[in-house]
Parts: structure tokens; C-alpha cells; sequence
């Protein structure tokens, strides 16, 4: 079960001819993979596409009335083979994920792919997770296009526009039987927007028809020498059909002016914001009626030599567009006017910067700088454009970059990791610091403040085989962290198994959330929900057994601190040999809310006996040291100032956003800090033995208080 | 710029070379942030305006902050307006902070200009992590936000959003939405608003309700709610004790004997001794204040407003009050404690409520109960300690509202009269006195580096492990102060060693600057 539904969202899908689709760009692609008739679709969840993924997974009824087959790919690599299924038939199939860290994952297929090519159309739908925002390596998947010939569609972001070149680049895919690229950068994929729909096509030739009637044809497999032959068979047939169809359906899109002294360049999907600086340069209004002649390249791999040389013939200059490094368009469109012999000047990343975000501002810049060089008559008498520097050097506002604190990612509130990282740093102030491969997953947020644990983070699944070199005698033991998503897609073997085989003497902590948390808490193999369309409650523990090794603990409350840090501390200590593996397992809080939530409300209105829990902190016990929130971190956990004059620092206050997981008071505990976090619990609906019992109680207790309060000397008096 | 470019006229590209309206929203998870986006896109759609929003989910979830970002504008002629994903600095129309730092985080993006930018901001606090894990007081200063907002927006409207939505049961995107309203900045009017949210199936009714309430603040300036108002304390003393002469006395004396600038907190330390321990521990509270206060009379503290006499009147009461399982035990099982708790919770009639405490005694804090020649012996026998600490020391759930543990607690905290016998209390009176003899010592050569000797006891605080680390900071602080008393600077010295000591958990910084001055001080 996903951390968000999209029930409702589902519905816009069945929308058909004469509707008006209305929501985010990630929707719009998935309508727009129906519109295509596709026959399958699969691929491996992570921003910016997610939520295509949650998408589909919800959309059973959908994809099952158009006869489409939808699979949960294992990670990135699985999803490409996948894409197998047009190799042979005359399938439409489709897959996603986030890049480049999923290409990364998935270029050995994709290479075997894009050799051998295909004949139904195939489409790799990658988020491209760069800029603000981005919770990855800084790189393009241009290079991987490029690298394996597969044609790159890169879209002005605009509904219609995507949807367009989605079914237009199928149709591409198939004339030259090679794979597609389809680049979505992050703000496009969560875009509202809308576009008019299409019918949803069922496809013309199913996955069914094509198991009952089985073709193969070796001249299609990666093999010498039919490999040798693939490569020709890329530059002399496949290339120049991709070519034709992209100029003969103009994919590629001229804007403005037919003739100029200058033009700008640009990827597609850099089109709005260079329309925006184009404005602020009074060159364009904002419906995008532009001064300058634009060549925007919806398509930016291959580059159309001739649409290229026609666009720069008349021009002194061009501007080339095109965000991240290294420069592929702009070396690419220098080679086509040099061997063609146009003089047209070409300026790019001499005026832009290399590398970050191409936003409004940085293009606003980078345009003017470009014109004043090339045609300053046009930037005519400068309209003021928006600057924010007098504000941001005015004194009141510099001060406010010494206050305003960082709001780094953390762990959520009630998350069943923080008390295994609280556990870590017990440890570690008993047995000194270890060094850490972390991973990644939610829990890599224990690299940042309060915790600061973990050395490094190599791709997802690879913390345990990152520490695989520190496999000798030493003092201490390596330890690694994984997650179960990253276990599952491909920890087990890269991390567990390589441990066992080389007789790796680390600690292995596995982190067992029910879900892949981190990508929005889709199910995997171990979550131990029921998911009729897929097998699930399988064990991690078992899987580690069944591959060989021998320590295994299972935790499986990670909220006991104590119980978390002895294991730990035995796994480090222990003289038993090969891999330490501790599997620390609670559900996702985010998930278990959103799951049990409901149902305790519902149980309180039916009159049901329900205890509620939630923590607290005694102001008056609490002395202000913080000693907790240092071990924990928790959102709900925060301070307050006291209204007391002999106090200087705030308390430690727990707000009602708290879910009552327990972990503060179990480091309290642990971590002998102090005796001021209590759990209260609530009984709702309580039964009558409940009331008497809390009835005596109190009775003696209230006689209690009032006899000690009467011997206390009447302080109201001194107020 | 070359003047013939200067004198270029350009004429507009088109009919509308005016910008679309943007509104950047600042929020963090839970905040309802994405929910505020769609109700503006789906408002400006109402209206045949083109609406897009952009945002980066997923980051703001996990505690982080992040911006959603909107731009709308009308069609013209059936063509779409082209739309920026991301906000320009200094070309913002409406800024939303669901939080200050955030809003003090959107000027300095420079998204907030003063001839652009209406500001929207809730002036409610939702610390980060950097300001909550300092052993001190880590809390970010709001005047900074404040005055900024004075330079960088064109209008402000300002308050505590927070309150008022929690005060209508709803989320405070419904009170951000009423504000956006109520701004006119968009050129809807107010029903159309209220059918957006009216739209909306769940939670409706709470989020037209703060949306007007929210709407009527800034229009017609409806006072502003008191934050989370809380249930008046149920009294448990029917029968207070009635006024003890002794107090009177008490009173009297401090009175005469402190000068009028040192009163209050003289009075709210008095206070919190007696409650601690007894009248007669009061009497010996003035008896100490009043010689501090001899001491800053012949230093000359009459000029300096006896700033030594009221530092001594807050901290000597805060040392004298140490935290040991009497008082612990005592707080616990009082009346008003359980009062409070059923306050926060907002306990309703008909309800049950139980405490569990997260107690791990050692033997350490035994040890602090018994007389102190019993503690003495006990301590000279090692192998007896480890025997007894390991039947006591271990982490104990007590049911704090069960019978047979709240007359354990009552018992321990009822244990006062063995308090000025105890091990602990001889230990305690030692420190103490050895600090006020060093306060004392200085104020006589240099009154403000007394001052701040008195204002380390700050960093004494917590419990076990927690208070062995703050007394040892505290150690370490008054040791370097030695080092540079000779020093006309050593009162910044000492103000230096003391803030740096709040800002980490081990000291590091702390050592730096003590690092320092051995550097030039042995």
C-alpha cells in the first residue's frame, strides 16, 4: 500500500476523445501510455516518478479492461529486460523510473536492448531527478542515450506536448526499431496542467497472443557475429529512419521569427524558462509571441544535422540551451557547422554556466550576456528586469543569513529507525566510533544532524557490499546499513551473499520497514501486508539463511533502544565468524498512521475500549539539556521556553503530532538520561472495570496529595 | 551600454507583455501546503484562468521545507500562456510562509521584493533540528525575521496563522487561503474561495470556518486568538494550609535586607527553595543571598544596579534546588502535575487516564538519600556497591496512577526530612560554596567577571550521565576563568567560555576555547 492513493485520480485515466484531462504531468503520461495502446508497462518506483508507478499499481481495473500487463519490476535492471517483450512481437511495452541512478541499474539491459533492437515500440520513461530538489549524483542520461543509440525525446513542458511525443515516439520507436528515451525533468513530472484526451486503445496484439505463438531469431541476439552487424545496422538503418520520421512529423518545433541575425537553441525542455527570460528582456510576451528564432529540440538525441544547418544558415549567432554538463548538444551542433561549413558563431556554456539549474533567472542572465556580444540593438532600451539583489544586500536582510536555521530531511515522527540510530550511538559511546556504510533509503538521514552516522553511500542495495574491503582482523568491525528496498533489489547478493562467500566478519544491519519507504512505501517482497496481486510476507530472515549465513538476529520491535543496542553490541563483540546479520524490523509510521488511523477512530465512535498513547515531558523535571532530542531527533520531540525567571533554557515539550512509538522514552531509559518523559494512555470508551479501578486509585491518591499539600507551606501566599 | 541601444524604442512583442500572477508557498510537511496549491489552481481554473503548479514532493514529508510554486493568468485569443516552473527572485507577486524562519528563508531567496511582493506569513514557530539540540538555548531570533519583512515586502500580513486554524479545527493552509483573500491580490472575490474549499469533501465545515475567521482577522482586524487555550487548572487544594508566620517573616526580610532591583527574582528564588525543602531552607537562602549581597554593596554594585545581587538571587535558588529522587518523586505525584497532563491532553469526560514513567535509577542516586557517613562507608566498599547497583539499576516503567507505585513514589518523595543529612547535600552545599567563595573573590576586583562566574551555574543542569557532563563543563569553565582572572578582559573570557559550553552536548567547543586561552594564558 502506497503512502498516497490515487483512487480518485485513477478515474481520469478512462477519460476518453472530447474530454479535457486536468492534473499532474505524471498522470498525463500514464493516460498518454493507454492513448498509445500499450501492451505492458513496468519499471522500479523513486522520484520523480513515483507516483506513476503508484499510479498504475492502482489502476487494476483500468489496465485490466484494456488488457494491459503491469509488473513491479525488482529494481531497474529488471525493468529493461523486461522490454524484451518487443524484441521478437509487435508489442508496445513501457517502463520507468528515476534517473540517472535507475539507468545506471539498468544499462546492461538497456545496451543488450538498443543492440539488437526492437519491433514492437518501446519507451523508457526516466525522470530526470537533476536540480533543486534532487536527492541524487548530479548527472544526465543524455550519455546513456548516446552511448547506446536510443533516440532521446526531451519535451517542452506542456501536457499536450508530452502526451504527443509519447505517441508519436512509439511510432518513432517502431519505423526505426530502436528504443526511446523519454526525459521528464522533476518539476514537469509533478506540473499541473491539462490536455485534451484521446481514447485509450487496447493493443492491437497482446502479450498472450504473442506466448501462444513463440518466435525467435538469433540475427536479433547480441552475439558475434550478428553484434557486429547491429552496430552497421545502427548508423545505416536505423539512424537515418529515426531521422526521417522526426523531420517528416516535425518533432522538433520552430518558433518566432522565420528569419534573425541570431537564434537560440534550446532542449525542450528548457522552453519555459527561456521564454520567461525573453520576457524579462521585453523579447517575448507570455504567450510565448518571441522576437528571436527558436529551434527547440524536443528531440535531443539525435540531433537533426540538416534541421540544424537550416536553422543557423542566415544567423551571425546561435545560443545553445541546454542544462547540465557535459556540453553534448553544443559539441554536436559545432560538428554539424563546421563539416557543413556555416559560420554561424555558437555560444552556450561560455555564458551559462556549466553546470546546476537553468532557471528563469540564470537564463535571464545568460541570454542578455549572449546578445549584448552578438546583437545588443535588440535588448533595446532594457526594461527593468526583477532583481532581488538591493534587498538581499540591504543589512536587516544580510543579518537574517546568521539566523535563519537549515531545515535538513530527517526521520519522521514515530519512525521505527530513529531508535536504531539512537541504539548506534550508544554503542558507539561505549565501543568508540566504527566506520559506517550507509545507504540508501530513509535511513541515510542518519548521516545528518542529530545522529551524524554513516562514511558513505555507493547506490542503492550496496551499503553492505561498500564495506566488503574492510574484511580483515582489526579492532573494530565495519558496519553496514541497508534497507529492505535495497535488500530486495539487489542487497541480497551484492551485500548478504558476497559477505558470506569472502567470510566477511562485519555487521550487517538490515532495516525492515514493511515497504520501500523512502520512494513512497510501495510493497515489496518481505512487506507483511496483504496484496492480492502479489506474493508478499516473504522473510528476510530466511533469505539470509538460505544464502548462507549463520549470525542472524531478528529484532522485531526496533523501539526496544536497549535490546537494539545489546545486539548491536554483541554482533561487534561476538567471536563467531563470517557476516553479523541483524535484521531491526517495525513498520513505516507514515504507513502504519495512514492504515490504523482510520480504524481507531472508527473503533472510538463504535464504542469500542481503545487506548490511545502519547508521550510527554514533566516541564518542571525537564532541566533543559536537550541530552534527548540529541539522541533522537524526533519532529514532535521540540522545546518550549518557560515562563519562569529563574529558568535561561527552554524545556524539552513534545507536541500533539506525537504517535506515541515510544522511542523518547525508551532512549530516556537506555541512555540513563532522566525521568522526565512519561507515556500517557489515554482509554477511550473505557469498560466499568477500568473506571472503578482508576476510581479507587485516584480516591487514595487525591486524599494523598491533599494531606502533603496541607503541610506544605502556603506558597500562594508568596505569589 | 552603448547610448544609440539606449535610445532604441522597442515597442511590447504583443498585446499582453504583463506577467502571469506567482505565488510561491513555503511549507513543511503536514502543513498542507499541496492541498493550498490546488485549491488556488482550481480557483484561478473557475475562473477560465490557465493555472500550473510545480512542486518537489516528498522532500517537505520528511521534516524538510520546501516551496510549491503557482503561476495563472487568463487565455488571450484561445493561446495558453507560457508558464515558468520555478519563481524568479524579485518577480514574486505573493509570498506564503506557513512558518517565520520559512519566511524569513523565502526573503532571503530573494523571492520577497518591496515592489512586488504581498508577504502571507504565520509568525508560529516549528523549531528546526540545529535549534533544538544545543544544550543551551538554541532558538532562533524572530526580531531578525521581523525586521527584515520591514525592508523586503511591499505588504505584510502577518500573525499567527497556526493558532487560529487549530482554534477552528482545521489546518493552517485554510487560515493561509482566508489571508490570500482577504488580500485581494487576486482578483476573485470570496465566494469563489468558499466554493473551492466547499468543493473539498473531507474536513469542509472546519476549513470554511477558519478560512473565514482567517479572512475577518485581516479585513476587519478580529482580535487574534490566544495560542491553544488551555483548560483551567481543577484545584485539588480545597483546603489550602493556611499562611505560615515564618513565611511572613521570610518576606519581610527580603525586603529590607535586598535592594529593590534584586526583589523579584529573590522572590521567585525563595519560592522555589521552600517548595524544595522547607521554610527553615529559605531562611538559609536569604541568609546566603544577603552576604552576596554585602559583598556587591562593597564592590560598588549600587552603580551597576547590584546586577551581582540578582544574578545571585536566580542562580543560588537553582543550585540549591539540585534534582535528586526526592524532588523527582515529589513533582510527580503532586496534583497539579496530573492537572496539566489532563489539560494537554484535552481529556474528555468519561476518559481514563494512566502515566507510565521512564525511570532508570542507579545506585549513584541512592546513594544521594543516604546520611552522609552511611554514603562515606558505603563508598570505601566497592565490591557491595557493584552488588547493590546491579539489583538497582535498571530502567523501570512505573505506573505513576497505580496504587502500590504512586505510594512508592509519595514515600520517596516524602523523604525531605532526610535530605540535609544526605551524602548528596553534603556534596552539593561543597560546590556550591566553592563557587559563591570564586563569584565573591572576583566581584571585589572585577564586578562583571563576578557576575559571570554566578551565570555558570547555567551549565549544571540534567541528570546522571547528562549532570556529571554539565559539572564538568561547569569545572572546566571556572578553571579557565583562573587563567585569565588577572585579565582586564577576563569577564568576556568568561562570557566567551559559558555560550560556547551551551552550544554543544560534549563540549567541543567548549575545549576551543579553552585551547585558546592556554594558548596565551600559561
Amino acid at each position: 500500500m502506497a503512502e498516497r492513493s490515487f483512487a480518485r485520480e485513477v478515474e481520469d485515466l478512462r477519460l476518453g476523445a472530447g474530454d479535457i484531462f486536468r492534473g499532474e504531468g505524471i498522470l498525463a503520461i500514464t493516460k498518454a501510455l493507454l492513448q498509445s495502446g500499450v501492451a505492458y508497462v513496468g519499471g522500479y518506483q523513486g522520484s520523480p516518478i513515483s507516483h506513476l508507478m503508484d499510479v498504475l499499481a492502482d489502476a487494476k481495473d483500468v489496465l485490466d479492461d484494456l488488457g494491459v500487463v503491469f509488473q513491479s519490476s525488482a529494481n531497474e535492471a529488471a525493468a529493461a529486460a523486461m522490454l524484451s517483450a518487443s524484441v521478437m512481437y509487435p508489442l508496445r511495452g513501457a517502463v520507468a523510473w528515476k534517473s540517472t541512478v535507475g539507468t545506471n541499474v539498468a544499462s546492461d539491459a538497456l545496451a543488450n536492448l538498443a543492440s539488437g533492437g526492437v519491433t514492437g515500440g518501446t519507451m523508457i520513461i526516466v525522470g530526470e531527478d537533476y536540480g533543486e530538489g534532487s536527492s541524487i549524483m548530479q548527472e544526465r542520461t543524455h550519455a546513456f542515450a548516446m552511448k547506446s543509440q536510443m533516440w532521446l525525446l526531451d519535451p517542452r513542458p506542456d501536457h499536450d506536448c508530452i502526451v504527443n511525443l509519447i505517441e508519436k515516439g512509439f511510432e518513432l520507436s517502431e519505423c526505426s526499431n530502436t528504443p526511446v528515451m523519454l526525459e521528464v525533468r522533476v518539476r514537469a513530472c509533478h506540473m499541473h496542467g491539462s490536455f485534451a484526451c484521446k481514447d485509450n486503445v487496447r493493443p492491437a496484439y497482446t502479450i498472450k497472443d504473442a506466448l501462444n505463438n513463440p518466435k525467435r531469431d538469433v540475427g536479433r541476439i547480441v552475439l558475434p557475429p550478428a553484434a557486429y552487424e547491429h552496430e552497421q545496422e545502427k548508423i545505416k538503418t536505423r539512424m537515418p529512419a529515426a531521422i526521417g520520421f522526426i523531420r517528416d512529423n516535425k518533432l522538433n518545433e520552430w518558433m518566432g521569427p522565420k528569419r534573425g541575425k541570431v537564434g537560440i537553441i534550446m532542449q525542450g525542455g528548457m522552453y519555459n524558462n527561456v521564454i520567461r527570460a525573453l520576457q524579462y528582456l521585453g523579447l517575448s510576451d507570455a504567450y510565448g509571441n518571441t522576437q528571436i528564432p527558436l529551434y527547440v529540440m524536443n528531440v535531443t538525441y539525435p540531433v537533426i544535422d540538416t534541421e540544424v544547418a537550416e536553422f543557423c544558415l542566415d544567423k551571425d549567432a546561435v545560443l545553445i540551451v541546454e542544462e547540465g554538463q557535459p556540453e553534448y548538444l553544443e559539441q554536436a551542433i559545432n560538428t554539424v557547422l563546421r563539416r557543413k561549413d556555416i559560420q554561424a558563431r555558437v555560444h552556450g556554456k561560455d555564458v551559462l554556466p556549466m553546470g546546476g539549474d537553468y532557471t528563469a533567472q540564470v537564463l535571464l542572465g545568460g541570454v542578455r550576456e549572449f546578445l549584448e556580444k552578438t546583437e545588443p540593438r535588440l535588448l533595446g532600451n532594457r526594461p527593468p528586469a526583477p532583481d532581488a539583489v538591493p534587498v538581499l544586500n540591504h543589512p536587516a536582510v544580510e543579518k537574517l543569513k546568521q539566523v535563519v536555521p537549515a531545515r535538513p530531511p530527517g526521520l519522521c515522527t514515530g519512525c521505527p529507525e530513529r531508535p536504531i540510530f539512537a541504539a548506534m550511538k550508544l554503542v558507539e559511546e561505549e565501543l568508540g566510533e566504527h566506520h559506517v556504510s550507509a545507504d540508501i533509503g530513509c535511513h541515510l538521514f542518519s548521516i545528518l544532524p542529530p545522529f551524524n552516522i554513516g562514511a558513505t553511500t555507493m547506490g542503492f542495495g550496496l551499503g553492505p557490499a561498500s564495506t566488503s574491503a574492510f574484511n580483515v582482523k582489526a579492532d573494530k568491525r565495519s558496519i553496514a546499513v541497508m534497507g529492505d528496498g535495497g535488500f530486495w533489489h539487489n542487497g541480497l547478493t551484492s551485500g548478504i551473499g558476497n559477505a558470506v562467500f569472502n567470510k566477511h566478519d562485519g555487521v550487517f544491519v538490515i532495516v525492515d520497514n514493511f515497504y520501500t519507504s523512502a520512494t513512497g512505501g510501495q510493497d515489496i517482497l518481505s512487506s507483511r501486508a496483504v496484496n492480492k496481486r502479489r506474493k508478499t510476507n516473504n522473510s528476510i530472515v530466511q533469505a539470509v539463511k538460505g544464502i548462507g549465513a549463520q549470525w542472524v538476529r531478528q529484532i522485531d520491535r526496533t523501539y526496544d533502544v536497549g535490546r537494539m543496542r545489546d545486539t548491536l553490541k554483541e554482533a561487534l563483540t561476538t567471536k563467531d565468524e563470517g557476516p553479523k546479520v541483524i535484521v531491526a524490523s517495525s513498520e513505516c509510521m507514515l504507513n502504519k498512521q495512514r492504515r490504523v488511523k482510520p480504524q481507531t477512530s472508527k473503533a472510538i465512535k463504535d464504542g469500542l475500549r481503545i487506548v490511545k498513547e502519547r508521550f510527554g515531558v514533566d516541564e518542571d523535571v525537564c532541566t533543559g539539556d536537550h541530552a534527548c532530542i540529541r539522541l533522537s531527533g524526533c519532529p514532535s520531540l521540540s522545546v518550549k521556553q518557560l515562563d519562569d525567571p529563574l529558568r535561561d533554557d527552554p524545556v524539552a515539550a513534545i507536541d500533539n503530532s506525537c504517535v506515541g512509538c515510544g522511542n523518547c522514552g525508551e532512549v530516556a531509559e537506555a541512555a540513563v538520561l532522566c525521568p522526565s518523559f512519561y507515556r500517557a494512555d489515554v482509554i477511550h470508551n473505557p469498560t466499568r472495570w477500568d473506571r472503578f479501578k482508576s476510581n479507587i486509585a485516584m480516591t487514595v491518591i487525591g486524599w494523598l496529595q491533599r494531606r502533603r499539600e496541607r503541610r506544605r507551606p502556603a506558597l500562594e501566599a508568596l505569589t | 551600454m552603448r547610448d544609440e541601444t539606449v535610445r532604441l524604442a522597442l515597442p511590447a512583442a504583443g498585446e499582453a507583455t504583463e506577467r502571469p500572477i506567482s505565488i510561491a508557498i513555503l511549507a513543511m510537511g503536514g502543513q498542507g501546503g499541496g492541498v493550498l496549491t490546488d485549491w488556488i489552481v482550481q480557483l484561478a481554473e473557475n475562473h477560465g484562468w490557465v493555472a500550473q503548479s510545480t512542486s518537489v514532493p516528498g522532500v517537505a514529508q520528511r521534516t524538510g521545507a520546501t516551496i510549491y510554486y503557482i503561476e495563472a493568468m487568463p487565455p488571450l485569443d484561445g493561446r495558453k500562456p507560457i508558464l515558468s516552473l520555478m519563481p524568479t527572485p524579485g518577480d514574486v507577486d505573493v509570498v506564503m510562509a506557513a512558518e517565520f524562519m520559512e519566511a524569513g528563508r523565502s526573503i532571503l531567496r530573494g523571492l520577497v521584493t518591496p515592489d512586488r511582493t504581498t508577504l502571507i506569513a504565520s509568525n508560529h514557530r516549528s523549531f528546526a533540528i540545529g535549534e533544538k539540540i544545543a544544550p543551551g538555548d538554541g532558538i532562533a531570533d524572530n526580531g531578525a525575521v521581523r525586521g527584515a519583512i520591514g525592508v523586503a515586502a511591499k505588504s505584510e500580513i502577518i500573525f499567527d496563522m497556526n493558532a487560529l486554524a487549530i482554534a477552528h479545527g482545521s489546518v493552517i493552509s485554510a487560515a493561509m487561503f482566508g489571508a490570500l483573500a482577504a488580500t485581494g491580490v487576486l482578483p476573485f472575490d470570496r465566494d469563489s474561495y468558499l466554493a473551492v474549499i466547499r468543493a473539498g469533501e473531507k474536513g469542509a465545515k472546519a476549513s470554511v470556518d477558519t478560512f473565514q475567521a482567517a479572512f475577518d482577522r485581516v479585513r476587519i482586524g478580529a482580535p487574534d486568538v490566544a495560542a491553544a487555550p488551555r483548560p483551567e487548572k481543577n484545584k485539588q487544594s480545597p483546603s489550602p494550609a493556611p499562611f505560615d508566620p515564618r513565611l511572613a517573616k521570610l518576606l519581610e526580610r527580603l525586603k529590607h535586607e535586598l535592594p529593590q532591583p534584586a526583589r523579584d527574582l529573590a522572590h521567585a528564588g525563595l519560592k522555589k527553595v521552600v517548595d524544595f525543602q522547607d521554610i527553615a531552607y529559605g531562611a538559609e537562602y536569604l541568609d546566603i543571598l544577603s552576604g552576596l549581597h554585602a559583598a556587591d554593596r562593597s564592590a560598588g554594585g549600587a552603580d551597576r544596579g547590584f546586577a551581582f545581587t540578582r544574578m545571585a538571587a536566580k542562580y543560588l535558588a537553582n543550585a540549591m534546588t539540585y534534582d535528586d529522587v526526592i524532588r523527582v518523586a515529589d513533582l510527580k505525584t503532586r496534583s497539579a502535575r496530573r492537572a496539566r497532563i489532563e489539560g494537554e491532553l484535552e481529556l474528555a469526560q468519561g476518559q481514563v487516564l494512566q502515566t507510565t514513567e521512564f525511570m532508570h535509577p542507579r545506585m549513584e542516586e541512592v546513594m544521594g538519600v543516604l546520611p552522609a557517613g552511611f554514603g562515606r562507608w558505603l563508598e570505601t566498599r566497592p565490591r557491595l556497591m557493584g552488588w547493590l547497583d546491579r539489583r538497582v539499576n535498571k530502567g523501570r516503567r512505573v505506573r505513576t496512577y497505580s496504587l502500590p507505585w504512586f505510594l512508592a513514589l509519595y514515600v520517596v518523595g516524602g523523604l525531605r526530612g532526610l535530605r540535609r543529612r544526605s551524602r548528596r547535600h553534603a556534596i552539593e552545599t561543597a560546590h556550591r560554596d566553592e563557587w559563591l567563595k570564586a563569584a565573591t573573590e572576583s566581584v571585589r576586583t572585577n564586578y562583571q567577571l563576578g557576575v559571570e562566574i554566578l551565570q555558570c551555574r547555567r551549565l549544571v543542569k540534567g541528570y546522571s550521565d547528562t549532570h556529571s557532563r554539565g559539572l564538568s563543563k561547569f569545572d572546566r569553565t571556572l578553571a579557565a576563568i583562573t587563567l585569565v582572572a588577572q585579565r582586564e578582559d577576563a569577564a568576556d573570557w568568561a562570557r566567551r567560555l559559558r555560550e560556547a559550553a551551551l552550544k554543544d552536548g560534549p563540549g567541543k567547543q567548549l575545549d576551543g576555547v579553552i585551547q585558546t586561552i592556554r594558548s596565551f594564558a600559561s
